[in-house]
């Protein structure tokens, strides 16, 4: 049985646990990024590929702006590209009440110093001539993008690896321990690993880790029904939201429709299986048929999901420990982990290295979870 | 009374359904094709003057008869006709009949879904002209079309010589029936093949009417390009020996065996296992074709045996539901029935290793042949992907990485040689490749579909 000693030891090769390899690799720290099955596989690997800034938490904006400042530098920091699109983000409201909904979005957004234009109903035909008759306003934040979630975790965890991370994949953690100054963890094949720092970003699979030290938050499995049809001629740049929810969806160049929808399904993270109920994806559908009818007779190909952690009141979890020095967490990103993965990667290696970050992040803090938490709007319109 | 739903109206679906019927069962009949009879008895089109009696030789009177008991039967079962089962969610099925969805609940369900080929890409095989060894015979049967007027048989298969035959009846040329195989590894599989001993002889028959007419057959060949400026103009091979032979030809068909069509006993919740004869991933059954309680399992969807095996293995699934439903065992019916089944699908084991899936010829492949024609991936691309670091080892993330196997068709073409070109760059076995999981919809539907009626 071999021993060995790393200065942070990553428990969860999604998009958070690269990025944070990436950047503390980059500051010189001693990283091992240990992941179950390979890394970018699940949530990060399989979601919308939304690069979406509008209709944020407030409290998130600081981190989402940061983070999109690296996605817009991906290519030069990681050194290969993810197919990251700057087509901007339409948010389409369909009658008075989602009108002034939109209008509270955007005032945020703009406090924020996030560009958005407000859109009525004669430009939003002339602009985007595809739009059904329903959309009655819209507002439009160009600094908002995609990108190729299934691309992406894999080239920052070979740049994390280049900057001389260790990736462990096919490695699963049997036991984590306190030891010495700080964690000892023993590995599936008997290896055993100390680290004076822990990251647990195992997304469906954190749980475990932070009750092993005393904390715990609500988190539940699910998935968003999801779909991607037969290449159509471009004509749909921006990434497409419904306010209601009941739609999202961008095009990408190569023609096809990919969509995400509302409400979504339990998963189930032990027999890693996430189901797409076919009644959601006929609702979808109907949904993308009205807010784009041009694609009436486009063709669905394929549907999939993939295991998400939510949290009731729809916030992540990002931060230290209450109850361990050392020990950070980063899970529970009910759906919107993809924009923040690289802000969030950056300001643990910050809160590693530095003791501090720059971001505020209270409100992510696990310890909220000590008291009764209040359960989001989102979270009940979201989800069956 | 339970509902039962077969799926496929084949010779297993028809089988099945005629055993339910005399135990006075009404089950209702799913077909997405507009004819009963499923690929291999397809009916042609209504109003087409089609001497299928010509077209089917020695299996005219089996295709006849087949029809004859649809007729007879048809009056007694819910027979829907183009209908798409797209989706399955327990046990409901999502159907799609009239560009319009419905759902339909089921207590048993019976998959009889069929084969389809398995296609060996060579360079120039997207080229228009190119067309699967049961394309042509579709072309054929259903609307009375040649692929070409000048056609080259290429493959690893006894039909190949089947289809040369019933194509020269029809008036084409034949440019040449190459198979991959060498002669002495189909000699080698001899016994193995001598426990079908009627469709053997067909096969020689076959053949040897083949020799007679003058037609070049060739055994042992690697296949080296289709060439043609948009439009087939010739095959290029290499024989036995290693010298190099250009075909003229108009059209191409190829033809290395079939597959079974797996996905819907897939969303149906069938276990999968790798078998090596075949290397396919195969859904697990028991000997009545059980895959799990109340789903069934038939024919050449499940275990490639040709149209009598389907015939005798939808029979023993009607029998395996009558018994789950309370029904006392026929034991005097069903033994000759698993008999037979074990007997025609050990034949079709055998034809598996004398005409060998050409694995080692996809894995030496050139770089720039097209692997996955529906989103343009080649072989080269895989490889690529592949050989950087932390690279994909499998099939689902060769295919996330590299978008092979993720458009129109969902890898039903791809897939077999997509599992080879993986196998080859991990050096392992072709089960480490892994299995493409399968997803609704099992064929594309439009956004349309979904609608609700007004």
């Amino acid at each position: 049985m071999s021993a060995r000693t790393t200065d942070v030891a990553i428990i969860g090769g999604g998009l958070i646990g690269a990025w944070t390899a990436f950047f503390l690799a980059r500051r010189g720290q001693r990283v091992t990024l240990i992941e179950k099955g390979v890394v970018g596989a699940q949530s990060s690997g399989v979601n919308f590929g939304n690069l979406r800034l509008q209709g944020r938490f407030p409290g998130q904006y600081p981190l989402s702006l940061r983070s999109q400042a690296l996605w817009e530098d991906f290519d030069a920091l990681i050194g290969e590209g993810c197919e990251f699109e700057q087509t901007g983000h339409l948010y389409l409201a369909y009658d008075e009440e989602e009108h002034a909904k939109l209008e509270g979005y955007a005032k945020v957004s703009e406090s924020y110093g996030l560009a958005i234009e407000r859109v009525g109903p004669a430009d939003l035909r002339r602009r985007w001539p595809w739009l059904g008759e329903r959309a009655m306003a819209a507002t439009f934040s160009a600094r908002d993008a995609t990108a190729n979630p299934r691309l992406a975790t894999p080239a920052v965890a070979r740049a994390a690896a280049r900057h001389g991370a260790t990736i462990l994949e096919n490695t699963r953690v049997t036991a984590v321990d306190r030891g010495g100054e700080g964690f000892s963890l023993t590995l599936a094949d008997g290896t055993r690993l100390s680290c004076g720092a822990l990251v647990n970003c195992a997304g469906a699979w954190a749980l475990e880790i932070a009750e092993r030290f005393g904390e715990t938050a609500p988190v539940f499995p699910a998935g968003p029904p999801q779909f991607v049809t037969e290449p159509f001629p471009y004509r749909i740049e921006p990434s497409v939201q419904a306010i209601d929810g009941s739609v999202i969806f961008r095009q990408i160049p190569r023609g096809n429709i990919i969509l995400a929808g509302y409400p979504r399904t339990a998963a189930d993270p032990q027999a890693n299986r996430a189901p797409v109920p076919p009644a959601k994806t006929l609702a979808a559908m109907r949904a993308l048929a009205r807010v784009a009818p041009m694609l009436a007779q486009c063709h669905v190909i394929r549907v999939w999901s993939g295991i998400e952690a939510y949290l009731p009141d729809m916030i992540p979890v990002i931060g230290p420990s209450g109850t361990t020095p050392g020990l950070f967490h980063a899970f529970g990103f009910c759906g919107h982990g993809f924009q923040i993965g690289p802000g969030v990667g950056l300001c643990l290696s910050e809160m590693i290295v530095d003791g501090e970050t720059p971001t505020p992040l209270e409100p992510f803090s696990i310890e909220r979870f000590r008291t009764a938490t209040a359960v989001s709007e989102k979270f009940k319109k979201e989800f069956d | 009374m339970a509902e039962i739903v077969i799926v496929g109206a084949g010779p297993a679906g028809i089988s099945a359904a005629e055993i339910l019927v005399a135990n006075g069962l009404r089950p209702i009949l799913i077909d997405e094709g507009a004819r009963a009879g499923g690929q291999g008895y397809r009916r042609p089109a209504d109003g087409l003057a089609l001497d299928m009696n010509k077209l089917m030789g020695s299996e005219a009177g089996r295709y006849a008869a087949l029809h004859a008991r649809f007729a007879a039967l048809r009056p007694q079962i819910d027979y829907r006709p183009q209908t798409l089962v797209w989706a399955i969610d327990g046990k409901r099925l999502h159907l799609l009949r009239d560009g319009r969805t419905e759902t339909l609940d089921c207590d048993k369900l019976l998959i009889a879904s069929g084969a389809m080929d398995r296609i060996a890409p060579l360079p120039g095989w997207t080229t228009p002209g190119v067309f699967t060894l049961g394309g042509a015979q579709v072309a054929l049967k259903d609307q009375g079309c040649l692929i070409g007027s000048r056609v080259a048989f290429l493959g690893s298969s006894p039909l190949l010589a089947l289809a040369a035959k019933q194509y020269r009846a029809m008036g084409a040329e034949i440019a040449v029936i190459a198979d991959t195989t060498p002669f002495s590894a189909k000699l080698a599989a001899m016994p193995a093949l001598l426990g079908a001993p009627r469709t053997l002889l067909r096969g020689l028959w076959y053949m040897a009417t083949a020799l007679r007419a003058g037609i070049p057959m060739l055994n042992g060949v690697t296949p080296v390009a289709v060439e043609g400026d948009g439009r087939v103009e010739a095959l290029v091979l290499r024989d036995g020996s290693g010298r190099e032979r250009r075909f003229a030809c108009d059209a191409v068909a190829l033809g290395y065996g079939l597959k079974p069509e797996t996905q819907l006993a897939d969303l149906a919740g069938a276990e999968f296992t790798y078998d090596p004869d075949f290397r396919l991933f195969l859904p697990k059954i028991d000997g009545f074709g059980r895959a799990r309680p109340g789903l069934y399992l038939a024919g050449d969807g499940v275990r490639i045996g040709g149209a009598d095996a389907a015939e005798a293995s939808g029979a023993l699934a009607a029998h395996a539901i009558l018994s789950d439903l309370g029904r006392p065992q026929d034991i005097a019916a069903i033994r000759p029935l698993a008999r037979r089944v074990a007997r025609l699908r050990g034949f079709q084991r055998g034809l598996a290793q004398a005409f060998a899936w050409p694995k080692q010829q996809i894995a030496a492949l050139p770089d720039s042949v097209t692997l996955c024609r529906c989103e343009n991936v080649t072989i080269g691309e895989v490889r690529a992907a592949m050989a950087q670091s932390l690279g994909p080892v499998e099939v689902n993330r060769v295919k996330a990485m590299t978008r092979c196997g993720m458009g129109r068709c969902q890898g039903r073409v791809c897939g077999p040689a997509l599992q080879e070109i993986v196998a080859a760059g991990t050096g392992q076995g072709g089960e480490s490749a892994g299995r493409l999981r399968g997803q609704a919809p099992v064929k594309p539907i439009a956004l349309a579909a979904a609608e609700e009626p007004a």
